[in-house]
């Protein structure tokens, strides 16, 4: 039996996540400092992991309807509302699916056809591209910069714009960036998506991460609310990662597309899930407030960090991730985060592991306490100032 | 708050030299805020949260409920403070309901709780009743869970 023969040939073809090698190496070294978790470190608030106990407790052990419990998609139309801006219908535009990781795979699944393209930018989450591989689809990556702080660039995507593009897939506040979209910039860019007849997938999972100024959604702004498909999830912002729960809001026409697949495929997320959501909606903002604050401190602290070291770093505006700019120091962005692992056991993660326009970068995570991060930044320190003396040495030679 | 008192509150090591780099400040600019701190009253000084179920620190605490006769001039006041005095009260409060002072007492064993309360506390002119109940074992003291959630071992120390 040979099993090349059983494997399909885009799921060959498929590269395997640079961030997976990486982890390999570094699950080997349990001692190293970790800044390449790409979670909340606190642990989901208590009175939300109380009330999925409860539902336990209670017996709620069953299937729910497909498209999520009716309470939850009411408390999350309640939540777009106040948060987002537009207002869905919790029977016939909301979907609750399993994280939004399944939200995008069953949106891309649903919309496109073979060979129909997506503009995406980047770097970027790493599922995005291979996502689109899976759906049949062609990715067209669209560079955000250091110039621009890694944000929305309007002008970027006109310029890649071609035939047969269907969809724009965006993510602000980004991962891996912290890269954010002005108000400006998204009615730019809604004016573009008009023009050309896209819909949107806006990815807003950081939302509630947002440390300079006010989120905006594109999906708020007019004309908008019927051609973007608006995904959210508890993972980020509530700490849930783990209850693996998300949703999805658009027209009715994509929720019922996107929930035929869902049906079949998923089925439901978990009830307990589910109820722990409700449960975040309703009492867990000021524990959202309470993180957020915390990350911004260390944000503050981590990005200061390192351009004192010498690792030139834009202020990330949301999200819980710096990205450094490492060309100084004469590595490759590969090759930084190997001997960093090595010689000083602190994890970054390359900047290539979301996108060849990561060159150059890494993505250090500050959801971690304080005491990691003071001391994963100044062994980054000690490294490269060792960096520099062998540069120095190399060039006198 | 203040950033400092937000980091103090969060940090494990209160160094002046360590909390500037937090704050990206000198470790002077730290030691002045801290000496404002103190002569406002805001920061009042520090105790180190010891787990009293390690061996070296075994002691045993009781909470007492106190009730006292107010008095005309100053009400409870007095009373609540001449208690307070006593280096076996770690801590004094007056309460709203079924009595009037809530009083935590530790002491290195029961015999010497019981002696405090029954010779010293009880027998003061003015206390009229109390009734003591002795901790038996702590969860929560200060923010501080004792028997932590085990930490998630399988945890990935890299992800997306």
């Amino acid at each position: 039996m040979n099993p090349e023969n059983f494997i399909a040939d885009h799921i060959k073809s498929l590269p395997r996540s640079g961030i997976r090698d990486f982890f390999a190496i570094v699950s080997e070294m349990p001692q190293a400092i970790s800044l390449g978790i790409g979670e909340p470190d606190f642990v989901t608030p208590w009175k939300i992991r109380e009330a999925s106990i409860f539902a336990l407790e209670q017996g709620k052990t069953s299937y729910t309807d497909n498209r999520g419990l009716l309470s939850l998609r009411k408390e999350i139309s309640k939540y777009c509302a106040s948060f987002f801006g537009p207002e869905y219908d919790p029977v016939s535009e909301i979907l609750v699916t399993v994280g939004v990781s399944e939200a995008i795979d069953i949106a891309l699944r649903s919309i496109l056809n073979p060979g129909d393209k997506v503009l995406y930018h980047e770097p970027c989450y790493v599922s995005y591209a291979p996502s689109v591989t899976l759906a049949f689809g062609e990715a067209i990556p669209v560079a955000t910069t250091p110039g621009q702080e890694f944000s929305l660039d309007p002008e970027a995507f006109e310029k890649a714009w071609q035939p047969g593009c269907k969809i724009l897939m965006l993510n602000f506040p980004t991962n891996p960036t912290g890269g954010t979209a002005d108000r400006e910039k998204l009615e730019r860019l809604a004016k573009f998506a008009k023009d050309k007849d896209l819909i949107v997938i806006s990815d807003e999972i950081y939302a509630e991460l947002t440390y300079e100024g006010e989120h905006v959604s594109i999906a708020s702004l007019p004309g908008m609310k019927e051609r973007t498909l608006l995904l959210h999830g508890f993972s980020k912002g509530f700490a849930m990662t783990g209850f693996r729960v998300g949703f999805g809001c658009g027209p009715d026409w994509l929720i019922d597309a996107m929930m035929k697949i869902h049906q079949y495929c998923m089925m439901c997320a978990p009830i307990l899930s589910q109820e722990a959501a409700i449960e975040a909606l309703v009492n867990g903002s000021e524990d959202v407030m309470r993180m957020r604050d915390q990350y911004h401190k260390r944000r503050d602290f981590v990005i200061r960090r390192f351009n004192e070291i010498g690792l030139s770093c834009h202020l990330p505006r949301g999200s819980f991730y710096a990205f450094p700019d490492i060309s100084i120091t004469g590595l490759n962005e590969t090759e930084f985060c190997h001997r960093l692992l090595r010689e000083q056991e602190v994890a970054v993660v390359p900047g290539t592991a979301f996108g060849d326009h990561g060159v150059n970068h890494v993505r250090a995570s500050f959801s971690t306490s304080y005491e990691k991060l003071v001391e994963a930044t100044n062994r980054m320190e000690s490294f490269v100032d060792c960096l520099d003396s062998e540069n120095a040495h190399s060039a006198a030679i | 708050m203040s950033d400092l008192l937000s980091v103090l509150q969060e940090t494990a090591d209160p160094r002046p030299e360590r909390l500037a780099k937090i704050l990206g400040c000198t470790a002077e600019d730290v030691e002045s805020e801290l000496e404002e701190l103190r002569k406002n009253k805001t920061l009042l000084g520090w105790m180190p949260l010891l787990n009293p179920t390690h061996h070296d620190l075994e002691q045993v605490r009781a909470v007492i409920e106190v009730k006292i006769s107010p008095e005309r001039e100053g009400g409870f006041d007095r009373m609540a403070m001449r208690i307070s005095k006593f280096e076996e009260v770690e801590s004094c409060y007056l309460m709203s309901g079924g009595y009037d002072l809530l009083v935590f007492v530790t002491g290195k064993n029961l015999r010497s709780v019981a002696s405090f309360i029954s010779e010293r506390l009880a027998t003061i002119d003015g206390v009229l009743s109390t009734a003591t109940h002795f901790l038996l074992r702590p969860y929560k003291d200060h923010g501080h869970i004792f028997e932590e959630e085990s930490e998630n071992q399988e945890k990935p120390s890299v992800s997306p």
